[in-house]
């Protein structure tokens, strides 16, 4: 008998339910599908006790992670740090706030550690022996690195003029890089058609359903770590907006399982004004997404028709949260903020959730006296180019204690 | 082939029988799998089988007509 206690794959529009295969999309209206689970069965089973006996990875939970047995890639991913934010409670004037610290997620420093352990490990259990994505940054990354300790062959699709840096972030693992020339929409399509014509497992499309079930582990690690207990309010960064849905997923499933009581968190999202779709549909009370053709520095966030736009948006107006979006230069302004104060060095995502944190407090949708969670999903070693210009430049003097001496005398040291 | 794409249509194009146009334009199956109307916009989930050649014209044709069409999965390039 399988241990593994998912039911189904489930369409999110008409309910429609599919065995567990590598597919992504209902055959009868075309909606996108998730992974059901047989939640009665865990009920009684699944126990605080019993997941902190595990080891501190995102594992602990997988019973509610959609694998059949115990993974075979990123074993030792997850369970980031959940950072007290002391300093920015003062100069926010908040009385508690948090940091899920996924900038530091092993072995790339972004959250999508999490989502390809899932994917990878779930391709392996279906026999899969090549992986692939389409990315310009973080995910191509994690697929290189994490096929590349599991001895799987990957392919990663990317722009072909993409930044040299971005390029060796994948690279270096050794993966076979395909640069694509052509219109944003053009290179989209392309891949679309490479991932169905190919048997491979490409991330986020056959193996879809499952892959984005590893972003409920950010959700479990954060109420694990607040002492079984869910935030009062959780801000997130949105690209497709399919992290927004899956924190909520991960708090609504805890409490069906007894294992925290309803908080009534509201979740919150947080874009770039130059790729806002999400955030714009929230503002204007509508739920359907304009497609935008995405402008700014947040490139990880820059996803102009975002497939779980419509999902996010639901989840924000019925958990009570709200959406925001900020401009380039708070995004720089709130990247300085978050690593003078708290010593965290975001990606462009993490100023984006910062930023629109603190606007969201600023203009009153986000009370000041209740519990609130950042997610931080990325290193700002990756977007360095964002910020070079906004930091204190070194001083050059000659090797001389006189020269120190006048320099700290202006600093004011004594 | 068959392609299956999601055709976003502005204020503009909303009003527009475009995809009765395209079905005459091109010897192409069009069928509708899903679809969302509203004043400002709309959104139509579209299979549309025919030859090879004859399908990309048929996409391209539309983008022409100002409608925004993507694969069913949407955006496949993540940060």
């Amino acid at each position: 008998m399988s241990k593994s206690y998912v039911r189904a794959l489930k369409c999110r529009e008409c309910g429609q339910e599919y065995p567990i295969e590598p597919t992504h999309v209902c055959e009868f209206c075309f909606g996108p599908l998730e992974v059901a689970y047989d939640y009665d069965r865990l009920k009684g089973k699944f126990t605080r006790e019993l997941i902190e006996s595990r080891p501190q990875t995102m594992w602990r939970y997988k019973e509610l992670l959609p694998i059949d047995g115990e993974p075979t890639v990123g074993v030792q991913n997850g369970y980031t740090p959940l950072v007290r934010a002391r300093n920015l409670e003062k100069y926010l004037g908040v009385s508690e706030l948090y940091i899920k610290n996924d900038s530091v997620c092993y072995p790339t420093l972004s959250f999508k550690d999490r989502v390809v352990s899932v994917a990878l490990s779930k391709a392996v259990e279906f026999g899969f022996t090549t992986v692939a994505c389409a990315s310009t940054g973080n995910l191509a990354g994690s697929v290189a690195a994490n096929a590349a300790a599991a001895g799987l062959e990957s392919y990663v699709f990317i722009p072909h003029d993409l930044e040299q840096g971005k390029v060796l972030g994948a690279g270096i693992f050794g993966t076979k890089i395909i640069g694509i020339r052509g219109k944003y929409d053009d290179v989209n399509r392309l891949c679309s058609e490479v991932a169905g014509k190919y048997g491979w497992a490409f991330v986020n499309v056959n193996v879809r359903p499952f892959y984005a079930e590893g972003s409920k582990s950010l959700g479990y690690e954060v109420m694990e770590q607040l002492g079984w207990k869910a935030p009062k309010h959780i801000v997130v960064p949105m690209a497709s907006g399919s992290l927004c849905t899956k924190v909520d997923k991960s708090i609504k499933e805890f409490i069906k399982l007894g294992l925290i009581e309803d908080n009534g968190t509201a979740v919150y999202g947080a874009q770039a004004t130059g790729c806002s779709p999400i955030s714009k549909s929230v503002k204007e009370g509508t739920d359907l997404i304009h497609p935008v053709i995405a402008d700014t520095i947040a490139k990880s966030l820059a996803i102009g028709n975002p497939a779980d736009g419509y999902y996010a948006n639901r989840v924000i107006h019925e958990s009570g949260g709200w959406a925001e979006d900020i401009s380039d230069q708070e995004v720089v302004d709130a990247m300085k903020l978050l690593a003078e104060k708290e010593g965290i060095f975001a990606e462009t995502a993490g100023g984006v959730t910062l930023g629109c944190a603190q606007k969201m407090i600023e203009s009153g949708r986000l009370p000041r006296d209740e519990s609130i969670v950042l997610c931080i999903t990325g290193n700002g070693l990756k977007t360095q180019e964002a910020v070079l210009n906004a930091y204190a430049k070194p001083r050059i003097i000659d090797a001389s204690l006189k020269e120190f001496d006048l320099l700290a005398q202006a600093d004011g040291v004594k | 082939m068959k392609q299956r794409v999601y055709l976003s249509f502005s204020e503009k194009t909303v009003r527009e029988p475009l995809i009765w146009k395209l079905g005459h334009e091109f010897d192409v199956v069009t069928n509708i799998r899903t679809a969302e109307v509203r004043e400002h916009m709309g959104l139509v989930g579209l299979e549309i089988e025919g030859k090879t050649e004859v399908v990309e014209a048929a996409v391209k044709w539309l983008e022409d007509q100002g409608v925004h069409v993507d694969p069913i999965e949407q955006n496949i390039i993540e940060g």
